[in-house]
């Protein structure tokens, strides 16, 4: 009997545990909302929460070679400066940051945010984080550390929200490149191509040849939504690119069509085998000399450099088509998140992360340029050095792939999905009324 | 040893309450409630966000009833999912019941290395479909044929079949390619897929053959003896016999792979990305790109529904039928 009613006891405490344990999830604090207010209880809460340490957790998907060496560079430059922090550096793996990105969601909902992470300046921060009230405003940062004239405004103006800026933007790439084999040119005699007209005559020449004129890749799906949206800068030019975005333009517009007739044409010059082809793989078709050309962002310069390439000998890069006089900016940034159990790390990570001293670490490693205009050049390569030099001159116009020109909604679906089946059904009509009704249903009229 | 001394006390406990039936009902309790609220609980939750407005990171629970679900059926790639996932079912099934059965026929003639050779088969089954889609990628990788073939392109151009080199995974033809006016997408199906299904095909027809084996091996040989007798062929015994008493066993084998065949994730994001043009891909995919990539939470959940409501047509069923047998 009484063997029994300790068993029945059990049974009991075994079911309380279980109902308070469902009862307690709930409670626990809701994203964000008075996060305002939240702050200064999150921050007491601070040691007794890491058990008294003294933490900086980084969330970022900084994992290959150079970007990671990049990172820890600014990590060194913390540590000199705060060497009693212990930092965390939360990677999850993967180019683009796909999956990285997914788990950020589940964080940041779940009301467990990182201390600071990586985010594409643009519609990815300002339309995800910004709006949806998650982000801290750091304009006072910016004024405290002088930054305001040390950014180029259109730079600055893509992580400003209502007036106020909300992140720091450590690198910037390079989206519209032309990068081709140099020997395959100079034994078939042709010209790196400026124009479209050029790349057509160019293409034909080089299949007429037998080469594969243009090397492209699909299998990380962005491939050749990125080539689009190289075509549509190319095509409409700075202006009339940019106003796909603010609305001015219509994509079911005459010009549109045009530049997507263009898109239509070069595609006829790529590789069949595209769909599981991956951009690295593309590049290297390009440095192999299967393939002559390949357009594509200027993180494929640090694969050329990586795989014994000298950019400027064995690889030549241009503008792509069209697009000289423009550069289509890529950026990473790091913001503040309301609610970040670090408040103070984090902000002074930010000051790291901004600093004259932290990008000229970080970008030479990670193949990038500083979103800075007073780096010292000669810390940089010869095609960074061109990069700069286009970067301080140029029109800057936001990447819509990468995360900048417009939200996640449109840019990281239904763009994708859509140049992606427009490569086998070619059918101008499907692409661009899709992409009109997605544009008014994720940023027109907001 | 309760069951001698169990009378008296079970009378004693009715009297005052029947401990001996609570007392498996709170042991049972826990696991109830968190399949109520892990399971049944999200799948209801899943089924409320799917006719919300929620189509941001910000929750939003304005509701629209099924505009997502109309949403999404005229959706070019959703519409593709559903036609893959259809080819996708049928020819997996039916390769891995066809593979499976024939193995385990072979195996059960009582051969030697028996043993060796059921676990070659069987051997597929333990790998990691990330594995398996890295390997047959490598495989049916077309490369820049005919000129510098790759995988199966090179072996044929070794071989002298040059004639036989295609695009395997990048393939975009859709046989036989007609399009219904309602439809946004061809029919029927994508040759992009058929390497992929051979992969899963590969990776689960051993463990197919392990279930067939067992319901072989279970078939009492004084029936085939009896039909022996009767003067019965081989062929006969296997066709009016065997495979009737295997009737369960590929039921069971049906639900299992049909199952896993609905939620293939990891095989189309190792082996082909989902594409060309959606060739390959599935609602699993989709559904991941949608909510954690385009934050449509709403139009993730209505195609998760979608998910749920096509293995729920191939198990409840099953279910039926197993319920109609034991009563």
């Amino acid at each position: 009997m009484t063997r029994e009613r300790r068993s029945i006891l059990l049974a009991v405490a075994l079911v309380l545990v279980l109902v308070l344990a469902a009862c307690q999830a709930p409670a626990a604090p809701q994203a964000s909302q008075p996060a305002q207010e939240e702050q200064p209880a999150a921050e007491e809460a601070q040691p007794a929460e890491e058990g008294g340490e003294n933490v900086l957790e980084i969330f970022s998907w900084w994992t290959n070679p150079g970007e990671a060496d990049g990172l820890a560079a600014l990590f060194e430059i913390y540590r000199q400066r705060h060497p009693d922090v212990e930092i965390i550096n939360a990677t999850v793996a993967g180019g683009a940051g796909t999956d990285a990105k997914a788990v950020l969601k589940t964080r940041m909902l779940g009301g467990d945010p990182p201390d600071s992470f990586q985010v594409h300046g643009g519609q990815e921060l300002l339309a995800n984080w910004v709006v949806t009230d998650y982000m801290e405003p750091i304009t006072f940062l910016y004024e405290e550390e002088g930054w305001l004239d040390k950014f180029p405004q259109a730079l600055l103006d893509m992580v400003t929200y209502e007036g106020e800026l909300y992140s720091v933007i450590v690198n910037v790439h390079r989206g519209n490149v032309l990068w081709y084999n140099t020997a395959i040119f100079q034994e078939n005699g042709l010209e790196p191509p400026r124009t479209f007209d050029d790349f057509f005559q160019v293409a034909e020449a080089l299949q007429a040849a037998g080469i594969t004129p243009l090397a492209m890749g699909g299998k990380d799906r962005f491939e050749v939504a990125h080539l689009y949206e190289d075509v549509l800068l190319g095509a409409l030019g700075p202006d009339g690119y940019q106003g796909l975005w603010d609305g001015s333009v219509a994509w079911t517009s005459d010009e549109v069509r045009a530049a997507t007739e263009l898109f239509s044409r070069m595609l006829d010059y790529t590789n069949p085998d595209y769909s599981a082809v991956s951009w690295a793989e593309a590049a290297g078709m390009v440095a192999d000399g299967k393939a002559a050309m390949n357009i594509m962002g200027d993180w494929a310069a640090g694969y050329f450099i990586n795989t014994g390439r000298t950019l400027g000998e064995e690889i030549g890069y241009v503008p792509s088509p069209g697009s000289e006089g423009s550069f289509m900016v890529v950026n990473d940034s790091f913001g503040l998140p309301k609610g970040a159990p670090h408040r103070e790390n984090a902000i002074n990570w930010l000051r790291v992360v901004g600093s004259r001293e932290g990008q000229e670490a970080f970008n030479p490693k990670k193949g990038s340029i500083c979103a800075r205009i007073d780096c010292d050049p000669d810390v940089f390569g010869a095609y960074h050095q061109f990069s700069m030099d286009d970067f301080a001159s140029n029109a800057l116009v936001p990447s819509a792939v990468h995360g900048s020109a417009a939200p996640d909604a449109f840019a990281a679906t239904v763009l994708l999905d859509a140049t992606l089946n427009f490569v086998v059904d070619r059918d101008i009509d499907l692409l661009l009324e899709t992409l009109q009704q997605a544009a008014e249903e994720t940023y027109l009229g907001q | 040893m309760a069951r001698t001394t169990a009378l008296p006390r079970i009378r004693a406990a009715s009297r005052r309450w029947d401990w001996e039936r609570i007392i498996p009902i709170l042991m049972i309790s826990p696991s109830i409630i968190a399949i109520a609220i892990f399971v049944y609980g999200f799948i209801g939750w899943t089924g409320y966000v799917s006719m919300t407005k929620w189509n941001t990171l910000l929750p939003d629970y304005t509701w629209v009833g099924l505009e997502n679900y109309r949403r999404i059926f005229q959706d070019v790639r959703f519409q593709a999912d559903i036609r893959n996932t259809v080819v996708f079912t049928v020819v997996f099934i039916a390769g891995c019941l066809a593979l499976g059965l024939t193995l385990a026929i072979l195996l059960d003639q009582r051969i030697r290395g028996e043993n060796t050779l059921r676990s070659i088969y069987l051997f597929p089954m333990a790998l990691s479909l990330i594995v398996t889609g890295t390997i047959w990628r490598w495989i049916f990788f077309p490369g820049n044929y005919p000129a510098d073939p790759s995988g199966i392109n090179l072996i044929l151009a070794k071989v002298g079949l040059e004639g036989l080199q295609w695009g395997w995974i990048t393939d975009p033809t859709i046989w036989p390619g007609s399009r219904p006016e309602w439809l946004k997408v061809k029919l029927l199906v994508p040759l992009a897929l058929l390497p992929m299904t051979l992969a899963a095909i590969w990776q689960m027809s051993g463990f197919t053959m392990a279930m067939y084996l067992a319901g072989l091996r279970g078939i009492p040989d004084e029936l085939k003896e009896a039909a022996r007798v009767d003067g019965a062929s081989e062929w006969q015994i296997f066709r009016l016999i065997e495979l009737p008493l295997l009737r369960p066993i590929t039921l069971s084998a049906v639900i299992i792979l049909g199952h896993f065949s609905l939620k293939v994730f990891d095989l189309v994001m190792a082996m082909t990305g989902g594409g060309p043009a959606f060739a390959t891909d599935m609602p699993g995919v989709n559904m991941y790109y949608t909510v954690f990539q385009g934050n449509a939470f709403a139009k993730g959940s209505a195609i998760a529904m979608i998910m749920l409501i096509l293995v729920a047509l191939l198990i409840v069923p099953y279910l039926y039928s197993n319920r109609q047998e034991e009563m």
